[in-house]
């Protein structure tokens, strides 16, 4: 059963001097409900792009998207978007944050108070909801945002590589919480990232990006992240295979930084 | 000169007093006490609140001393007042000389004095009298009653035996003495250090002036009056100007018509001094309330139109997107997103329209008004009355001040997430 489908999408910017930017060029997906996928790709391979796209934040100069059956015309309820920087809304308190989606749509308090408490549970912020945000951490912020996405309860989650700000220790954290979260919620997912690690470890589909112009260079199913949600990811992390796919990945990225830089160099001679 | 050297002495002092003296005292053991670089660390920069008492204190002081205030213990020296004397040696044109005494008593301005009775004394020139206010100074006809004048070719060639002649001037024992250039005498006495009252008052003058201008009134109006109507100029004209100008910076932040429509005259009138405005308004409006909010509103207008412009396009575009993608409507994304975000630059902006409409306002009624703080010392100014102008400076430098310091407070308390983003 289909849920996410992006046919033939291209994007093309064209700049002031006449000449322009082809961002994506003929990308084609399917995505299921309840999938994982993470996306990966050099700077420059239009990633952001087509999350955006997918947002409904830019339309795309070719192609189509349409989610469980319906063309995606503009933002909505129903996808919801995690940022790399929260962008939670520093004038109201953590729980009138999490809210926000449920007292937009009109609903009353009473209607949304109990899915929030949970949500607040699960991220481990129950003891802070009075709080206002600029008073938590980074990660605290980042579970919040994960928190309010949540209780909108969208259809496909978009994520914008959401722990790319965070320290080490607490991305590991947040890695297994957005597992969790993911198993518990059954959401469909597509998650941005720059970290080969984490793209292997939460993707249970991994889409490699190649730039110039932005399009799939190729697509994996790994079983890492059903392995993550029942035992600790740093025992994922010691599988033989898991090391074997970072780096074939990892220099396959390499490759193509290298190529980019190639052309640079011609481009400047 | 010698009171900028007194203070520079007092700031380097008490530097080295409060340092060296007090310090020892009350040792603080916080955060920033323990940094060891402090010299280019800007936050390590903390005001040294003890500096801050002695500054205010050392005005007052300098204030007090050098005009001959009775609340200082301490005085610069001050005019010379009392009997003073001095001899002139007349010169007849037959070559023989003789001396005659000039009395003076210098008095307080404000008494009534006669100049002392004197004998003529012998020889062809005779003792002279006079009388003569302290900083001020007395033309004396010495020869008006001498045997021989200078009609008859006699001339001064000296004074206390110091010899002279026309246009030069001598020091004697309580001032000066100048030969004027028709050879008659000018007597100053000695001014001292302090400053006259009809240019600088002592500050319990000002003080009194304050109690009297708050019962009795000057112009037709108590000093609340005046100072109640410059406010109340102030507040309306602002919250005209903030009630138009808010309303139009969202507009311009939010719609391309808008923004192309209003941006040329927002940024030709920005840059306008409001006071450029004044002779306009008063030809439109003229010198009543009318003129002087419109006059604030104008001041306010552009401020806030353009605070509230760039709180709009300050708000992070993920923020946006994260409001519509959690479903909400523009009109909801205005009035949870766009308006909360804003209120930090609108904030600074109405403080800046605050300090601007004040000063606006001050100047405005310095050119033409009928009551109003800057009337009163525009008009205590015509009649040299130095202590209301000065009291006037003060209550008008506190108010803006307590302005600012309220905007403060209430932008800590409305938008306490300010600078935290």
């Amino acid at each position: 059963m289909s849920t996410l489908s992006i046919e033939n999408i291209s994007m093309r910017f064209d700049l002031p001097n006449g000449s322009h930017v082809q961002a994506l060029q003929d990308v084609s997906l399917e995505l299921n409900t309840g999938e994982l996928m993470s996306v990966l790709g050099p700077s420059g391979c239009g990633k952001t792009t087509l999350l955006n796209i997918l947002a409904g934040f830019l339309a795309p100069t070719e192609g189509q998207i349409t989610l469980n059956g319906h063309k995606v015309t503009g933002p909505d309820a129903e996808r919801g978007m995690v940022f790399q920087q929260g962008a939670l809304f520093e004038w109201m308190s953590v729980r009138d944050n999490v809210s926000f989606g449920p007292r937009m749509a009109g609903k009353r308090e009473k209607e949304w108070r109990g899915t929030v408490d949970h949500l607040l549970d699960v991220v481990g912020l129950q003891d802070f909801k009075e709080k206002a945000v600029y008073e938590l951490s980074g990660g605290m912020q980042q579970r919040v945002a994960l928190a309010r996405c949540l209780a909108n309860d969208p259809d496909v989650i978009l994520m914008d590589e959401p722990l790319g700000a965070l320290d080490a220790l607490t991305r590991e954290k947040m890695q297994g919480l957005v597992l969790k979260l993911w198993k518990e919620t059954g959401k469909t997912i597509i998650l941005i990232t720059h970290s080969v690690e984490e793209a292997l470890l939460l993707g249970e589909r991994l889409l490699v990006m190649a730039p110039r112009p932005g399009r799939i260079h190729k697509e994996y199913r790994l079983p890492f992240a059903d392995d993550g949600v029942g035992q600790d990811l740093r025992e994922v992390k010691k599988n033989p295979e898991f090391g074997q796919r970072r780096e074939e990945i990892l220099s396959m990225i390499w490759d193509m930084e290298e190529e980019i830089m190639g052309r640079t160099e011609e481009a400047d001679a | 000169m010698i009171i900028l050297l007194i203070y520079i002495v007092i700031f380097t002092a008490a530097f080295f007093v409060v340092r060296f003296g007090v310090r020892k005292f009350r040792q603080m053991k916080d955060f920033t006490s323990l940094k060891t670089v402090t010299f280019g660390d800007e936050s390590a920069v903390r005001p040294d609140r003890w500096a801050s008492v002695i500054s205010v204190v050392t005005i007052f002081l300098l204030w007090g001393a050098f005009t001959g205030s009775k609340w200082v213990p301490i005085h610069a020296p001050g005019p010379f007042v009392g009997d003073a004397e001095f001899v002139y040696t007349l010169e007849a044109p037959d070559g023989s000389r003789d001396d005659a005494t000039v009395f003076v008593k210098v008095f307080n301005v404000g008494e009534d004095v006669e100049p002392p009775e004197v004998e003529p004394g012998d020889g062809f020139a005779k003792n002279d009298a006079s009388a003569v206010g302290a900083w001020r100074s007395d033309l004396i006809l010495m020869d008006k009653n001498d045997e021989i004048t200078r009609k008859d070719g006699a001339k001064v060639v000296a004074i206390d035996g110091q010899p002279v002649s026309a246009g030069e001037t001598v020091s004697v024992a309580a001032g000066e003495v100048a030969v004027t250039s028709k050879g008659s005498l000018n007597f100053s006495p000695s001014g001292g250090m302090q400053m006259e009252p009809i240019w600088l008052p002592p500050p319990e003058d000002v003080v009194k002036r304050v109690g009297e201008i708050a019962s009795e009134g000057y112009q037709n109006f108590t000093l609340w009056e005046h100072l109640y109507w410059s406010l109340f100029r102030v507040i309306v004209g602002f919250a005209l100007g903030a009630a138009v100008g808010i309303p139009l910076g969202y507009a311009m932040g939010l719609s391309d018509w808008f923004r192309g429509w209003f941006d040329p005259i927002v940024e030709f009138m920005r840059p306008v001094p409001p006071l450029a405005l004044i002779p306009l308004v008063i030809i439109w409006a003229g010198i009543g309330e009318s003129g002087k909010i419109i006059l604030l509103f104008l001041a306010a207008l552009w401020i806030m139109t353009i605070s509230a412009r760039a709180g709009v396009s300050g708000v992070a575009i993920s923020k946006v997107h994260a409001a519509y993608s959690l479903g909400a409507s523009k009109w909801q994304l205005m009035r949870h997103v766009i308006v909360p975000n804003s209120l930090p630059e609108i904030f600074t902006g109405a403080r800046v329209a605050m300090g601007v409409c004040w000063g606006t306002v001050v100047a405005a009624e310095l050119v033409a008004a009928e009551k109003g703080a800057g009337m009163m010392i525009m008009v205590a100014s015509r009649f040299q009355l130095t202590d209301i102008v000065i009291m006037g400076i003060i209550l008008i430098g506190i108010i803006g001040y307590g302005i600012d310091i309220l905007m403060r407070k209430a932008e800590n308390w409305l938008v306490p997430w300010k600078g935290r983003i």
